[in-house]
């Protein structure tokens, strides 16, 4: 049972911005998969909805000449891991999106409604910080494009000004290349379930010295955090099983976990630490070996 | 015995209607003119109603009627699906009443929309006020029973039931002391929840001959209509009840949960039809869970492992009304003492206490998983200490073939045990890999468990175990077999099928079976609980299949003049019994007995049948697993079920059946709990996001094997299968990661948070 006071349904990004305008209480509705959990659960009764499914430009992944991955908003999880450009670039991200709930909701649920809906629990929230995403965002008079970092405001909070729609995630060269990647959901169950602790690592390594190394984590804080004081440390180091759990050990400066009946603080900060080192000797077996 | 068709792999009887969606539940029927109703669910755990101002609730548009305790008069009622009992003093107790101003757990009934369409009645329950006063609650079964503790229900002292037993030449403490070793400790096992994929959902509306009519998802339909009965004070003649096809009960449907209530709803419009559906989140906290449950647990042992003195403390967890009382904490006294048969001395006592918590009530396999676990994690605790291997220590104590169990009489005349020990072993290698993972280091360590357990297969003699069966010949020689007896997914349709065929000597496509139970047409039977059906009802299917078989042989041999002993049936076929030559087909019969002119007698058989025999069946699970320390989780890397459940009427089910009882376990073992805010008593995981039920992924292969023998005292020679399945996974998976890592995990479930915390507390971490 959905209390849905009104629904439009646009074709062009144009028309979607012009009912948001003209509407001000009225939300986007893209795979429906988190809006819809809150209509049914009373949360939002009588919601106005606009739809966007059916704008097609919104579902597009491509790269410009200068190297810049722009991935369309709509882009569901699965296309996302099916994607031939994600796959060539940026394949770790196709990976994270495959940890999404079961095929069922990977089908539907997009990446554009992971990241406004505002979780730390996104699953593809934690490796789009590692890779500085930046966000382009529209309303009817004005555009803006800023890192995904500026766009989390807190639990569930989302710097979307009314009327504002997510129109494209872009990600430069310099963020991808050269770099292995690698996403840990760690839950309780394989399938259909919040993450416990997320952990999104990105490394470069030349030689067997870690020339670059980026670290993030979803539910480590009330939203996803990239860990600077790991990846400080990191840069310039030879990678060994010390250093990789001194990197572990350095994530718990950068992260504030909380103690919650889904899981202690205590048994959070044992898999942040758990999980980047880890990942880190992974990668390191995976080719994150590999010169860039 | 010799069968041609039990034992075989025939096809379910609703595979096709269920994978082409033509099969029917109880939300894909309705009514004509149906009015939506919905509950209003308290907001607090305990505590009264002071006032509750429904005006605004009345007013809304398309809400026909609002129910409250103050407007609704229905007498109290027991919800269990037991058979009755004529003796007073054994009844079910009648603590339950539709709405209850008397808020007793958070999710409790309070009041009750009717409304045309499911949305107003939704909308309309947000709008009524209700002003509480609230009391203290308690969430733990000891502290309910503290002195001095909030009754919870008038003059219970929370206590819903209790029972004591010592068997044995000598007293408990001296037979302690004659032990050379003892070993005492504390064990736990928390509510949890069946999942069953329907939820509860029912219709009713009176008929224009004034008759009320139920449509319910049930386990329980003859037990349904007797409870409404009284709860109604209505004549039991003027109720039917009708069981459509029913996705899952797993004993969350052997209890009324919404039955009176949406009776009294139509009676409160005139018997216009009205419709109950719960959602999920209302299944989860407001029908009923598997008994939590503490175990203080005293075993003495001799030097060379014989027990000779077990003693046992139990406090379960019954949650805010009786539903199946104590049935559940005290049938735990039976399975305790009779597994391992101490030398001198047993004491079991129980107590079952009221506490704020969702209510508990039957859950597959009936408290015998909750005291599997604690024993079997006992055994294994003490093997370690005792530097015996698990597996001699139960050999020297395990029951044998010959026992006959001093509480109920029941002897033992087949027992697998020693059968399912070696084919447990062989599969996992155990000695050598007892041996191989004895002193491992490391993050990621390996280790095998073994847990057995019995199963009584029907309630005789604690409960009377009556089935009935009527067969009507059609006139092409094939039957409609009518049973009380319930499908709920199991497959009873089909295994009765067979039997009946079977005894009848047709085929099984010519038993036909209607799936939908109308206890205006089917004769009595109390339903599908325990694992009684196939053992209790299956007795009535070979009693009235033999009167069938007798008759069709009967006339047969006056047609064919013939004597009747010279004639046999087989395959729908009246034979020479001798020879095998074929003379008729069994339709040329059954059209004669229809219209014979001198002669008509259409050829039925209407029986009902006591069974007053039980037996025992056994099974154990032998799991490895690989713990993850730093993680806290467990990876199983290969699990068997073995069964001993006598003749297996249809292998194919049964195997589906015990990887559902595995499933279960697994999920009991690693990640199912409801869990209560402490502060306030609301459920915290209401929801299949944060009650972790295993999902596909989860689950290893599982692997099942059945040995045995057939037992004389069944029908077919079969013995429990239904609940057995859902035993021993646990505490096999359980002493698994003992051996991995040494440490003794006293408590349910072994989730990654829990494991994290032992790990520490070891030094593991
Ligand atoms: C069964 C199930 C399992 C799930 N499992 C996971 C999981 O494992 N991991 C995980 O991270 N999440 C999970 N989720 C949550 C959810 O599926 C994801 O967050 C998903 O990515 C949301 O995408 P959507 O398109 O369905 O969003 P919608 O519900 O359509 O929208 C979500 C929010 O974003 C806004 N929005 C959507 N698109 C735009 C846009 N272009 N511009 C501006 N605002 C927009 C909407 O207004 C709404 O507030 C699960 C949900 C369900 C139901």
């Amino acid at each position: 049972m959905y209390d849905i006071g009104k629904y439009q349904e646009a074709t062009t990004v144009e028309e979607a911005l012009r009912y948001l305008h003209d509407d001000p209480g009225s939300r986007i509705i893209a795979g429906g998969t988190d809006i819809l959990i809150n209509v049914r659960e009373g949360k939002d009764m009588g919601v106005h909805l606009v739809g966007i499914q059916r704008i097609n430009p919104l579902r597009k992944i491509i790269v410009n000449r200068e190297g810049t991955l722009s991935i369309g908003p709509l882009v569901t999880f699965t296309e996302l891991e099916e994607n031939e450009l994600i796959n060539k670039y940026v394949s770790y991200l196709g990976q994270a999106g495959g940890t999404m709930g079961g095929p069922q909701l990977r089908n539907i649920a997009t990446i554009g409604g992971n990241i406004c809906n505002g979780a730390t629990s996104a699953d593809s929230a934690s490796m789009l910080f590692c890779l500085n995403a930046r966000l382009h965002l529209r309303t009817k008079e004005s555009e803006r494009t800023i890192p995904i970092q500026d766009f989390y405001l807190g639990p569930g909070k989302v710097d979307l000004k009314s009327g504002e729609m997510l129109t494209e995630i872009l990600i430069d060269r310099i963020d991808y290349q050269g770099f292995a990647g690698k996403y840990t959901k760690f839950s309780q169950r394989k399938a259909l379930d919040i993450a416990t602790i997320g952990c999104s690592l990105m490394l470069k390594i030349r030689k067997n010295i870690i020339e670059d190394l980026r670290l993030a984590y979803g539910v480590a804080a009330p939203t996803p955090v990239r860990c600077c004081n790991a990846e400080q440390y990191a840069v310039g180091k030879m990678v060994t099983l010390e250093v990789a759990k001194t990197i572990g050990m350095k994530a718990l400066e950068d992260v504030s976990p909380r103690d919650s009946w889904r899981g202690s603080k205590a048994y959070r900060e044992q898999l942040i630490q758990e999980l980047a080192q880890r990942a880190v000797m992974e990668l390191l077996d995976q080719g994150g070996k590999k010169d860039a | 015995m010799e069968f041609r068709i039990v034992g075989e792999n025939v096809p379910r009887k609703d595979a096709v209607a269920k994978v082409t969606g033509k099969a029917r539940y109880t939300r894909d029927m309705g009514m004509p003119n149906m009015l939506y109703g919905k509950v209003l669910r308290s907001s607090i755990t305990h505590g009264r109603i002071k006032s509750m101002d429904i005006h605004k609730a009345e007013s809304l548009k398309g809400v026909v009627k609002v129910l409250t305790p103050f407007n609704t008069k229905c007498h109290n009622f027991p919800t269990a699906g037991h058979p009755y009992n004529l003796d007073p003093n054994h009844q079910d107790i009648a603590d339950r009443n539709v709405l209850t101003d008397w808020v007793r757990f958070y999710g409790d009934e309070i009041a009750a929309v009717i409304a045309e369409d499911e949305f107003s009645a939704k909308k309309a329950l947000k709008m009524i006020d209700v002003v509480y006063e609230e009391l203290p609650f308690y969430l733990d079964p000891e502290e309910a029973l503290k002195e001095g503790a909030t009754e919870i229900h008038e003059g219970s002292k929370n206590v819903v039931g209790h029972n004591r037993f010592t068997l044995g030449d000598i007293d408990i403490e001296e037979a302690f002391d004659q032990a050379d070793f003892v070993y005492e400790e504390v064990l736990e096992v928390k509510p949890v929840q069946h999942c069953q994929m329907e939820n509860q959902v029912a219709y009713a509306y009176v008929e224009g001959n004034g008759r009320l009519v139920v449509v319910t998802s049930t386990q329980i339909p003859h037990i349904v209509r007797r409870i409404l009965s009284s709860a109604l004070n209505m004549p039991v003649g003027n109720i039917r009840v009708i069981k459509p096809i029913i996705g899952g009960g797993f004993g969350n449907k052997q209890d009324l949960v919404l039955e009176p209530l949406v009776a009294m709803m139509t009676l409160a419009v005139n018997g216009r039809p009205v419709l109950l559906d719960m959602e999920r989140e209302e299944c989860i906290t407001s029908t009923r869970t598997r008994h939590g449950a503490r175990f203080y647990m005293k075993t003495g042992l001799r030097k060379d492992g014989r027990i000779i003195a077990k003693q046992l403390k139990v406090y379960g967890n019954g949650g805010a009304y009786a539903a199946h009382g104590h049935a559940v904490i005290g049938k735990m006294g039976g399975d305790f003492y009779r597994l391992y048969p101490a030398e001198k001395a047993v004491e079991y006592e129980s107590y079952t206490a009221y506490t704020n918590c969702s209510v508990a009530g039957a859950m597959r396999a009936y408290g015998t998983p909750q005291i599997t676990f604690a024993f079997e994690a006992h055994m294994d605790n003490i093997a370690l200490e005792m530097d015996i291997d698990p597996l001699v220590l139960r050999e020297k104590n395990m029951v044998q073939k010959g026992f006959v169990d001093q509480l109920t009489g029941v002897p033992i005349l087949t027992c697998g045990l020693p059968e399912i020990i070696s084919k447990g072993k062989e599969y996992i290698d155990w000695d050598k890999k007892r041996k191989q993972y004895s002193a491992q280091t490391g993050d990621k360590r390996r280790g095998v468990g073994f847990a057995l357990f019995g199963y009584r297969t029907s309630t005789y003699p604690v409960c009377l175990e009556i089935g009935g069966a009527r067969i009507v010949m059609n006139q092409d020689g094939s039957v409609q077999l009518q049973m009380g007896a319930t499908e709920i997914g199991q497959g009873a349709a089909t295994v009765f099928s067979q039997m009946a065929a079977e005894t009848i000597g047709i085929p099984y496509e010519m038993v036909h079976f209607e799936e939908f139970t109308d206890t205006d047409v089917v004769p009595f039977d109390p339903g599908a609980y325990a694992s009684r059906q196939c053992y209790v009802s299956g007795k009535a299917v070979r009693k009235a299949a033999t009167e069938v078989r007798e008759k069709i042989l009967k006339r047969a041999s006056g047609m064919l003049k013939i004597q009747q002993f010279a004639l046999d049936v087989q395959d729908g076929n009246i034979i020479r019994a001798d020879n095998g030559e074929v003379l008729c087909h069994v339709g040329k019969i059954a059209l004669d007995a229809f219209y014979n002119r001198t002669d008509a007698d259409t050829i039925t058989a209407d029986v009902t049948e006591v069974s007053d025999t039980n037996c025992i069946a056994f099974g154990g699970c032998v799991a490895e697993v690989e713990v993850d320390i730093p993680t806290g989780r467990v990876e199983i890397m290969k699990v068997l079920n073995i069964h001993d459940s006598g003749k297996i009427i249809n292998p194919v089910l049964a195997e589906g059946q015990v990887h559902g009882g595995m499933s279960m376990g697994l999920g009991y073992a690693l990640s199912e709990v409801m869990l209560y805010n402490e502060k306030t008593g609301a459920p915290r995981n209401n929801n299949l996001l944060d009650y972790k039920l295993p999902t596909l992924m989860d689950t290893p292969r599982l692997d099942v094997l059945f040995v045995g023998e057939n037992d004389p005292t069944a029908p077919y020679g079969n013995k429990a299968l239904g609940e057995p399945p859902a035993v021993p996974s646990a505490p096999a998976i359980r002493n698994a990661i003992l051996h991995a890592t040494g440490v003794k995990v006293n408590k349910l479930p072994m989730n990654p948070q829990t494991l994290f915390e032992y790990f520490c507390a070891a030094g593991l971490i």
